[in-house]
């Protein structure tokens, strides 16, 4: 199994987002930075495929240079090589992103063989275009399917389940296939010390990314209206518990 | 005017409350026209179009997304909006794909000008909104959730069939089975979620949870922190990277309200937050709060609603 993971380096705010002045990005001076949920999965997922049934994981960001701490936690965690296509950190709209990964994607391929799987996140947690994967996998003229939580490798199809709200289900992929996981999928592993410091020293091929153009623009981004906040107290510790029985009835729950 | 095409999901033909959102928004974008795949009773609109396949028995993004680009060949819409659900964000981003269009998914606001939209969208799950432009000979875009008033269910139209013609290949993502765990009460069906975070603790502290849970006919649900910790299982993820509730009454107990919990949860229509700490987000944002340690307010809670009940 030759599979390709894409990831995205996303700030990881607390419990308010603020903006730069010019309403361009999140102010992210005070924030860590991680991968985006569902593609941390998304790498976990790949290394216990390659653990189960052999084979190479590449993994490829399209991001700023910084994106490159993503790449090598990818690798701490087991991904085999590692790809950056670098950008000035502006924000690119979900056809640019796609085409430049595309774009990779077909040299990796010419150069290193077929990807059997590629896997993206559902949906990146900042922007949220949930179309990335998909329209890669109209490029290459693979199937796809989002939302998937669980991968199982039956000759050469994947069968991949996906939650509703009763149970699952199921899809059947021939191979070479696209899927985009979610969270939940499994539970990504932490990484050694050792698996660090080799990560550290490893070689990460860095390119400059070409941006296409788009047809969704971002002119700026705004927070949104403040939720009045107009709270109740129902009263402190266990002496509460009637008020609280009180609105249980109120609404109509009782 | 121009036609606008809403695809409209429905369950058993009834359709779902982000669809008929999702038509509040068409309508005021042009001459509305509903489409559904198999039968749906959609009131309150001029035309209807069903879509009808033999390969759409079941759920199949790419084979709906070329039902509509073939839609699209005989319309000729200047725009194609879906609910921002799952199905509606995967099925949109497929028709973007072959058409290879720009696609807005989960917008809060449409102004529309000579050839380009303007649109907010959310971001992050919706704690941030991004102003854009959108440019295109078909717009297509997907509706934030719970921000347009749903349509009115009066005058249902007279639907026109339409039967695209599909290649054997697209069943390659086709549902090919399904599986049935639960019956009843889930997440997002369920009138009140007791909800818990950190602060709970381990995975037997929410017992007490489950009874309260049990005793108001609601479901549990829990923070990513809790996942995280495998305490519960990410089926009972609340948040942006888990399921999205929306009951009459959310109780958060020892959650502190990140962005990541808080925007699966913020269309409750109440919130009652329990946490040692007043300052919490999730207890500033919240409707009620019940300050202290959660384990002793819910034992008492639990207590107060059995002896009403008659226990």
């Amino acid at each position: 199994m030759r599979t390709l993971v894409c990831i995205k380096r996303v700030p990881a705010p607390g419990a308010r987002i603020v903006l730069t002045d010019d309403q361009q990005a999140i102010d992210a001076r005070h924030l860590p930075f991680t991968t985006s949920p569902h593609e941390e999965c998304a790498v976990e997922e790949a290394v216990r495929i390659k653990e189960k049934h052999g084979g190479t994981v590449v993994v490829l960001t399209l991001g700023p240079p910084e994106a490159e701490e993503q790449l090598r936690y990818a690798l701490s965690v087991g991904a085999d090589e590692a790809v950056l296509l670098s950008t000035d950190g502006a924000d690119w709209d979900p056809q640019a992103t796609a085409t430049a990964l595309i774009a990779k994607t077909d040299e990796l391929e010419a150069a290193g063989g077929g990807f059997d799987l590629i896997l993206f996140g559902n949906e990146s947690a900042d922007a949220g275009g949930y179309q990335v994967g998909i329209r890669v996998a109209h490029a290459l003229g693979r199937p796809v399917v989002s939302g998937i939580k669980g991968i199982d490798i039956e000759d050469s199809a994947l069968i991949a389940r996906r939650e509703t709200d009763a149970g699952f289900e199921v899809y059947r992929l021939p191979m070479p296939a696209v899927i985009a996981v979610k969270e939940g999928i499994n539970l990504p592993r932490y990484p050694t010390l050792p698996s660090r410091l080799k990560a550290k020293k490893a070689e990460v091929a860095s390119f400059t990314a070409v941006q296409a153009p788009g047809g969704l623009h971002m002119l700026r981004l705004v927070n949104p209206p403040e939720v009045a906040s107009a709270t109740t107290i129902l009263g402190l510790g266990p002496e509460a518990a009637p008020a609280v029985a009180d609105l249980f009835e109120e609404l109509g729950l009782m | 005017m121009s036609t606008v095409l809403v695809l409209v999901e429905h369950q058993s033909e009834v359709p779902l409350e982000t669809s008929l959102q999702a038509i509040t928004l068409g309508g005021m974008l042009g001459e509305m026209c509903s489409v559904s795949v198999g039968a749906c009773q959609v009131g309150g609109v001029v035309r209807h179009i069903e879509i009808e396949h033999p390969m759409l028995s079941d759920y199949a993004p790419e084979a709906i997304a070329e039902a509509l680009n073939q839609l699209i060949r005989t319309e000729s819409p200047s725009a194609i909006i879906a609910a921002g659900t799952e199905r509606g964000n995967e099925v949109m981003a497929h028709v973007a794909a072959l058409l290879d269009l720009p696609l807005a998914t989960n917008v809060t606001e449409v102004r529309p000008g000579d050839g380009s939209w303007g649109v907010t969208r959310t971001r992050w799950g919706g704690s941030l909104l991004e102003e854009a432009t959108l440019t295109a000979p078909v717009k297509l875009a997907t509706v934030a959730p719970h921000v347009f008033a749903a349509a009115g269910a009066s005058g249902a139209a007279e639907s026109e069939r339409f039967t695209p013609e599909l290649s054997q290949s697209l069943e390659r993502t086709r549902v090919v089975e399904r599986v049935t765990i639960s019956e009843g009460i889930t997440l997002t069906t369920a009138p009140v979620v007791v909800s818990g975070g950190r602060g709970v603790g381990s995975p037997e502290g929410f017992g007490i949870l489950e009874e309260l849970a049990t005793l108001l006919g609601g479901a549990v649900g829990c923070s990513r922190v809790v996942t995280n910790n495998g305490w519960r299982a990410h089926s009972d993820q609340v948040g942006q990277t888990g399921t999205r509730v929306a009951p009459n009454l959310y109780v958060a107990c020892g959650i502190s309200g990140a962005i990541q919990h808080w925007v699966g949860m913020m269309a409750s229509k109440n919130v009652l937050a329990i946490n040692n700490d007043p300052e919490a987000p999730m207890v500033t944002k919240a409707d009620f709060a019940v300050i202290g340690d959660l384990h002793p307010i819910l034992e008492a809670v639990v207590e107060e609603v059995r002896r009403r009940k008659g226990g």
